[in-house]
């Protein structure tokens, strides 16, 4: 078996390396996925040239993902809630308190206390600035590098310091399990309202232009930059939930209780 | 070393994403242990990602972010925009005719040139995708911790036999 997967290993690897001449060079512009085939540009040129006139969002990134591109990035998003639901699914036991295997050692020592005060001061100090540029992430991630992923991540990482630095429980009494759920469904929810309130207004799902109109105080090129805000904030909620649920269920079993 | 200058060093990111990926392939199929797979996914994963931000890349150029001012108000200026847009669109076609030298220096107020911009397309794709991974990571964790569970072993073959005994409701 050993000697067979290394001959199929090496047997794949050629092949690929075999593939290497065709592809462009190294950082070449005129290649087909950057510059375009003969006469025809690469939708990436469009993208450069055009999103600023289009959207009004300097981010190229940030207006692929969320307009062009928003069937996708919405996709993405289910599939980050769908592997919520079946870690959920796959781990959680209602099986009520049962006497921990390894209950928690607590060193009541004057290290451990030492331990305990520097790391909770700690935590204390750094975790409302990670939360704080968590949400910057979010919020600025039109005009330099950030989005709802990358926003909701950092959030949900913050909470996931909670449990390491605390325990388990303190995390969850921040951020419930019923309250992960609720949120993961409602950051679901805001990006499929956006497209679902264009339908509603006569026009395609996700095609944010004609929002100007319940809108106050913007053009149809604004109006796509705020919404795509809007389902910014959504995919961040799902992430962040997402991110902590996974944590939670993984860390105890499904128990989400401290100490297994 | 003829072979190195023509055919690795123009190319070393697709050679070592080849490598990345071939490591995670060894792993997936010949590790015993679910976990020491799940690393290897990871790892081929890892090179996909490489390899798609690797295409984007152009010389010379710079993060898919546009300069732009705060000062400028919002809805007022919109169709201003809209309008010199237009014939930024002429503009950078002409500049696409001598596209032989991309290094020529960025021309500030004259229109936006894709050379001077990394290819934001793979970058969206792969932003999207690390999340993915890192919740279907989450899920194939989920699965192996059920697994240790049922049969008290991460071992391959040591859940093949306990299989081959009774199936998973055998008590461990």
């Amino acid at each position: 078996m050993k000697w067979f997967g290394l001959i199929a290993t090496v047997f794949t690897g050629i092949l690929l390396l075999s593939a290497v001449p065709d592809f462009a060079a190294f950082g070449d512009p005129d290649s087909p996925a950057n510059g375009g085939l003969g006469d025809h540009p690469s939708v990436s040129q469009y993208y450069i040239t055009d999103t600023y006139t289009d959207t009004k969002v300097p981010n190229i990134v940030t207006a692929v993902l969320a307009d062009y591109r928003g069937y996708d990035t919405m996709f993405e998003t289910v599939v980050i809630f769908a592997a919520g639901i079946a870690i959920f699914a796959i781990l959680r036991s209602f099986s009520g308190p049962v006497a921990p295997s390894h209950p928690t050692a607590i060193d009541t020592s004057v290290e451990g206390d030492h331990q305990r005060i520097i790391i909770g001061t700690t935590c204390r100090v750094i975790i409302p600035v990670i939360q704080l540029f968590a949400l910057y992430v979010v919020a600025h991630g039109h005009h330099s590098p950030g989005g709802g992923f990358q926003g909701g991540v950092i959030l949900g990482a913050s909470f996931i310091l909670v449990a390491l630095a605390k325990d388990l429980s303190a995390a969850l009494g921040r951020f419930s399990e019923k309250r992960y759920l609720a949120l993961g469904s409602v950051g679901i929810l805001i990006y499929a309202g956006f497209g679902l309130l264009c339908v509603a207004l006569e026009r395609n799902f996700l095609d944010y232009e004609i929002l100007h109109r319940i809108m106050p105080a913007t053009d149809p090129i604004m109006a796509r930059s705020h919404s795509m805000l809007g389902v910014e904030v959504g995919v961040a909620f799902t992430v962040t939930a997402i991110m902590f649920a996974i944590y939670a269920n993984l860390s105890s079993k499904g128990r989400l209780e401290q100490g297994f | 070393m003829e072979f190195l200058n023509a055919s690795v060093i123009p190319y070393f990111n697709y050679w070592i994403y080849v490598v990345l990926m071939m490591i995670g392939l060894h792993a997936m199929i010949t590790k015993n242990n679910l976990i020491k797979k799940l690393i290897g996914m990871s790892i081929f994963q890892t090179a996909i990602i490489l390899f798609y931000v690797s295409i984007g890349v152009k010389t010379g150029s710079t993060i898919p972010i546009l300069e732009h001012h705060h000062d400028e108000g919002h809805a007022e200026t919109a169709h201003a925009v809209a309008e010199s847009g237009d014939h930024h669109a002429e503009e950078t076609d002409h500049e696409k005719s001598d596209h032989g030298n991309n290094e020529h220096a960025i021309e500030a107020d004259h229109g936006i040139d894709p050379d001077h911009f990394a290819n934001p397309l793979p970058h969206v794709l792969m932003l999207t995708a690390i999340v993915v991974g890192v919740s279907t990571l989450g899920v194939a964790l989920a699965i192996s911790q059920s697994i240790y569970k049922d049969f008290g072993s991460l071992e391959e073959n040591e859940i093949l036999a306990k299989i081959k005994q009774g199936g998973p409701g055998v008590d461990v």
